[in-house]
């Protein structure tokens, strides 16, 4: 498969209340970003465990981002600041196995912010696509 | 010191104010030790040791043998009241049925650096000053302690008792340690070798959970990995993926709340160097959110389960760690 | 017998690698040995044993056993077995080789496992004379003689040699494959082994364990002891036995989920594991208490019972090496036959 053909799959968690919302504001402005990109509506970033994102990994996923309000403005209060202390040590640890740091992000966007939105997606399809399939942390047997 | 122990709780045995003591027991070789309750001066005399091999933290056996309506004695090594204080903070045993003596503990023998050293046959270990002897079917041989003294300890990170009730010996001090060095070594690596080096070590895991099973900060009733319901449950490592995701997941959950003692890695049965992961989460939460020694005193907040409106983006990973 | 000298190893290696895929016990960086496939290069390590037993090649930890795919309204049932090589395995003990013989009164009687057996015939198993048993051998207690190892080939390494005897069959095609580089010789280089081995035997510590207490009909006897308490109280519920362990043979049957299909496996089970026997209307063994009786009791009483005084343990001595909390069956037969002995 040649880097043009290759088409990243892509599993983007968002927070009900912010960046699911913006995702549809992206949406409502035709603002274009891949369909390669797969939302999962959850409550609040801080919903998101570590086990989501390694399952979503297991799962076929090339590239894992989590989207929640920005620090400050969580729906309830204070969620998305412990969901920044998880992912940031989970990234961590997944760059110590050895695994692509850059098929991880967390990004903040809020309901007003389709175009940022659009611009993140695009430039996570970006990166991703231009590492490639993912290798290290695959299960095989979901592949076959 | 260990009849001064035997001695302390044969009398608070025999006062009443406890009805049962956790302590190390002694068995077929010199180097193994089972974790015991002992219940009578006669068990006590009889199998109750306190030596270099006694590295099993009796943290975890407590809490797998509490009982609220009498009270315990429970020797505690530095580590060990490191773990028993965490368990203490999660209420996940009963401060009030403990009665916690600290003991000292200077540097415990790893059994397996002299088996790997090629020494088999061993029929006695003696420790004499600062020499260890072993007497093999196959000839004497003789280490400095350092040489064979586990990796933990050598790399101990206080002889302090965050917990006690009373200490036979003297209270130790925090100290300073180098048991970071080899996560930084593996920092400094490429990811390729990184990753090269995480699968040569997790290949070898046969998932037999006693990493699990010892870790003095792993007691939830249900592991998720055996929960059917889960759908993560596994019982072996079906596939590379599921190896990788069961360190990650069983070091992550314990992150924050791992006070290092260490027990992962000494019950391997395929030394994979686990505690390497948990150096890791310890390191960055040193490096990210300032120092936090899990276990260091009753009631504190993990960081895991705090924050603050400034802590550092999760980009900082993809920066290098450099905020 | 034949001999090959030992700075010829390397070649007899690469003379069996040629034709069939070869397994040999080599040293991990972390200072344990584990059977790995051979490639040029490779040493052989100078360990008693590997850290987990041989059993891994007959009985994987884990494999796919039948595959299902949804296809419309139809689902197609996949056998993923491929057809399986011929290996050998070099450096086997004699302890691993006689677990073997155990594995296959499970797997190979009525209805017989197809999986097991298509691998017990591709493989030829080549096993090494003990000379440096350690402290926590005791596989005399079994009637197992490290000197005179089973399997299809015999070996025996000395100080400059290595020796060979074909067992079997299969082990007669071997040794006829290795001709080439050996040379006929007498046995006294082995004899002399044998002799020095047996008098280090003399001399383990746990060589005076005994099993006469124990073998089929003793349910009554043991099951309802007062020990099994006090025995497994430290235990961890881990499955570090029972999965280094060359006997044991539980396993579990598994589904997982691939997205598009179901991959049916079998992974090694424990009895240690607190979901073992757990069925539909609960668990009947509810504490470790219970967990910890079946392991030994299967070995020392149900196996001999059904199978004609065979211990379901060969002495290898690994369980008392890896236990985390250093409980194992030389403690527990120790103290049963004690109590049976006081009664």
């Amino acid at each position: 498969m040649s880097m043009n053909e290759f088409k990243p799959k892509i599993v983007a968690f968002c927070c009900n209340w912010c960046s699911y919302a913006g995702a549809d504001l992206a949406g409502t402005n035709r603002l274009n970003y891949p369909a390669d990109v797969k939302i999962i509506r959850v409550p609040c970033s801080c919903r998101v465990n570590p086990l989501f994102i390694l399952r979503a990994f297991q799962r076929g996923a090339d590239g894992v981002i989590l989207c929640g309000c920005h620090p400050g403005d969580c729906h309830y209060t204070t969620g998305n600041y412990y969901a920044r202390r998880r992912m940031t040590l989970l990234f961590s640890m997944l760059d110590y196995l050895g695994i692509e740091k850059e098929r991880t992000r967390v990004e903040w966007v809020s309901a007003a912010e389709g175009a940022k939105f659009a611009t993140v997606m695009n430039d996570f399809v970006k990166t991703v696509t231009e590492l490639g399939e993912n290798k290290r942390l695959e299960d095989l047997r979901c592949k076959k | 010191m260990q009849e001064m122990m035997k001695k302390r709780a044969k009398e608070l045995l025999a006062s009443g104010e406890v009805t049962r003591v956790i302590g190390w027991k002694k068995n077929e070789f010199d180097y193994d030790i089972t974790p015991a309750v002992f219940t009578s001066a006669e068990e006590i005399d009889r199998d109750f040791i306190y030596d270099d091999f006694c590295g099993v933290n009796l943290s975890k056996f407590t809490f797998q043998h509490q009982k609220n309506d009498t009270k315990t004695l429970v020797f505690l090594k530095p580590c060990d009241s490191y773990s028993m204080t965490q368990l203490i903070t999660e209420h996940r045993v009963d401060r009030n049925a403990l009665y916690i003596i600290g003991v000292p503990s200077y540097g415990k023998i790893d059994v397996e650096k002299i088996k790997a050293d090629g020494v088999t046959g061993i029929l006695s270990i003696t420790s004499e000053g600062g020499d260890v002897h072993v007497h093999t079917l196959y000839g004497d041989k003789t280490y400095a302690k350092y040489e064979v003294t586990s990796e933990r300890c050598l790399n101990c990170k206080s002889k302090m008792h965050p917990t006690y009730d009373e200490l036979i010996g003297f209270e130790g001090e925090v100290m300073e340690t180098e048991r970071f060095d080899e996560v930084a070594k593996l920092e400094a690596m490429t990811p390729e070798e990184r990753f090269e080096f995480w699968r040569g070590e997790l290949s070898r895991c046969i998932r037999c959970n006693a990493c699990r099973n010892a870790c003095p900060a792993c007691t939830c009733e249900t592991c998720i990995f055996d929960n059917n319901d889960s759908g993560v449950a596994q019982k072996a490592a079906a596939d590379s993926f599921e190896e990788n995701m069961f360190h990650i997941i069983r070091a992550f959950h314990v992150a924050g709340r791992c006070t290092d003692c260490g027990e992962c890695s000494r019950v391997c049965p395929q030394h994979i160097p686990l505690h390497l992961l948990n150096r890791k989460f310890i390191s960055d939460i040193n490096k990210f959110y300032g120092d936090y020694q899990a276990g260091a005193e009753i009631g504190q907040r993990a960081p895991l389960v705090n924050f603050t409106k400034e802590d550092v983006e999760p980009d900082i990973v993809a920066k290098g760690g450099k905020a | 017998m034949l001999k090959i000298l030992r700075e010829n190893l390397d070649q007899l290696f690469a003379l069996i690698a040629e034709k069939e895929t070869l397994y040999i016990p080599t040293d991990a960086t972390s200072g344990i040995a584990q059977f790995k496939k051979w490639e040029a290069g490779m040493k052989m390590s100078e360990k008693l044993k590997t850290s987990r037993s041989a059993k891994d090649f007959f009985f994987p930890q884990t494999e796919d056993l039948v595959s299902f795919k949804t296809n419309g309204r139809k689902i197609d049932i996949i056998d993923p077995r491929t057809e399986t090589e011929d290996f050998v395995i070099f450096g086997v003990r004699a302890c691993d080789a006689k677990s073997f013989t155990i594995l296959d009164r499970v797997f190979l009687v009525d209805p017989v496992d197809t999986y097991y057996k298509n691998r017990r015939e591709h493989g030829t198993v080549v096993t090494l004379a003990c000379s440096k048993p350690a402290e926590t051998c005791f596989c005399t207690t079994f009637g197992i003689d490290p000197t005179e190892p089973a399997g299809d080939v015999s070996a025996w390494l000395t100080e400059d040699a290595l020796y060979i005897k074909a067992v079997t069959e299969k082990g007669t095609a071997f040794v006829e494959s290795v001709k080439a580089i050996a040379e006929e010789s007498d046995e006294t280089a082995v004899e002399a082994q044998k002799a020095a081995t047996k008098q280090i035997l003399d001399k383990l510590p746990i060589k005076n364990l005994k099993t006469e207490a124990f073998g089929g009909g003793k349910t009554e006897t043991y099951f309802k002891s007062e020990e099994w308490a006090k025995l497994s109280e430290a235990c961890l519920g881990c499955g570090t036995c029972t999965f280094v362990c060359p006997t044991c043979q539980c396993y579990d049957i598994r589904d997982f989920d691939t997205g598009h299909g179901i991959d049916r496996f079998r992974c090694w089970d424990s009895c240690m594991y607190s979901d073992f026997t757990k069925m539909a209307h609960g668990n009947p063994r509810l504490s470790q208490k219970e967990r910890f009786r079946q392991r030994f009791m299967h070995k020392l009483v149900y196996f001999p019972e059904n199978n004609e005084g065979i211990f379901g343990c060969v002495g290898c001595g690994r369980c008392v090496e890896k236990c985390p909390i250093s409980m194992n069956i030389v403690k527990v037969m120790r103290t049963l036959a004690k109590e049976e002995e006081g009664k």
